[in-house]
């Protein structure tokens, strides 16, 4: 690029970074500098492959469901969950990139998605686990993201974040049923609390002296708050709720400190993080398969539903 | 063939009578016909609207931000177009 060029850039990049310190928006066809464009895509598209690998965890109990009442709601969560994929997938296109190569990079490999979706369901109250915890975690998260510069991601971040809540509730009041059920119901809910909260909080992102949050993120508002803050928020929401239900966080080194009004955590595991995050968790392969084989399956349903609509399109013509 | 993914339709949602339709996202669908009810799936799941429209993205042609100030700028000098340009004498009723 010639000088000229240099000082136009310089002169947008100006523009840009005024326009988001205004409070004001970045909209698809506004300029933006390469870097906020690739940042996005690759925390959009994340976010689309997390909504939409979360579903399977969860349909592993659909058809399991312990009563007609559950199942509908599940049915109904699941649902949600493809639609927030899809919101994810509108938004992350509108910065030039299409749905084909996004799916192309979960599929390969290439492209991550949330940690937490690669440990197993292995009980009904995990379903109830995920939507308190896993959905409760994600909500501290979306609730920030929701304030952040692009236009499109801020928007489906506002829609996600109302349908999200339903999902945390109705998570809850599993665990609240079978807290309060016989002994062996309780016994269940404190398993599956115990084998979620650590990933749970694990899944809000490395601690902030692993993860220096870029302080160009944070001013193009891409990033709104760094990743130990939303996880107090959400362990200090979160434990008062355990307690109400008579389930115990499990944590030894957990205690409220009556000054700072926070809670203190132990010590966080990143070692596991890390290694799931890199593939080696409980059910990263049995995901990237489940996903594959989805894509493979479909692909003669999209042929024949876009060659009907053109035989269609051509007998009107 | 390539592997497709279907084209994208904007859409536009009625949330109650006499109101607009407004723009609400898009969607992938192979025709008009799936594009409305996916349309209805992922935008309407809580009774968010009465009525939908959707259009081919491709269809759809847009102002462009770089020239938002000299489009729009014919209409900043015309102030005489708005109501509060007239000043009319205290003690005049409806006007």
């Amino acid at each position: 690029m010639n000088f000229i060029g240099i000082m136009e850039d310089e002169k947008k990049l100006a523009a840009f970074e005024a326009k988001i310190a205004s409070g004001q928006k970045i909209e698809p066809k506004d300029w933006m500098p390469e870097a906020y464009r690739k940042q996005l895509i690759r925390m959009m598209s994340q976010h689309a492959h997390s909504e939409i690998v979360g579903m399977l965890p969860e349909g592993n109990w659909i058809t399991r469901a312990p009563n007609l009442r559950r199942k509908a709601i599940l049915l109904a969560k699941v649902q949600d969950e493809a639609g927030h994929g899809l919101y994810l997938y509108s938004a992350t296109e509108t910065l030039g990139i299409d749905r084909t190569e996004l799916l192309d990079q979960l599929h390969t490999g290439k492209a991550k998605y949330s940690s937490i979706f690669n440990y197993p369901t292995l009980t009904w109250a995990d379903i109830g686990a995920i939507g308190w915890l896993v959905d409760g975690a994600a909500i501290m998260n979306q609730t920030a993201l929701a304030r952040g510069s692009y236009g499109p991601y801020s928007r489906a971040m506002v829609r996600i974040c109302k349908e999200e809540s339903f999902h945390n509730r109705q998570g809850y009041e599993i665990m609240m049923h079978l807290a309060q059920g016989t002994p062996e119901q309780k016994a269940m809910a404190q398993d599956a609390l115990n084998r979620w909260w650590w990933p749970s909080i694990m899944m809000l992102g490395p601690s902030d002296d692993q993860s220096p949050n870029s302080d160009q993120l944070m001013r193009w508002k891409v990033k709104m708050e760094s990743n130990d803050a939303i996880r107090q928020r959400f362990i200090d929401r979160t434990v008062p709720q355990a307690d109400f239900i008579g389930l115990s966080i499990p944590d030894k080194d957990l205690k409220f400190n009556e000054q700072t009004g926070h809670y203190e955590h132990g010590p966080i595991n990143w070692e596991e993080f890390f290694e799931v995050i890199k593939g080696n968790g409980p059910c990263n392969a049995k995901r990237l398969k489940a996903r594959n084989d989805a894509d493979k399956k479909g692909r003669w349903v999209r042929d024949a539903a876009m060659a009907y609509a053109e035989k269609k399109k051509a007998k009107a013509a | 063939m390539t592997d497709t993914q279907w084209p994208v339709w904007e859409v536009f949602v009625q949330a109650n009578p006499g109101i607009p339709h407004k723009h609400v996202g898009n969607v992938h669908a192979a025709d008009a016909e799936m594009a409305i009810q996916n349309a209805r799936d992922v935008y309407t799941r809580r009774s968010e609207g009465i009525s939908i429209w959707v259009v081919p993205a491709n269809s759809i042609s847009a102002s462009s931000p770089e020239d938002q100030g000299s489009f729009f700028e014919p209409s900043n000098d015309k102030p005489y177009r708005h109501p509060t340009f007239y000043k009319i004498p205290e003690g005049v009723k409806y006007l």
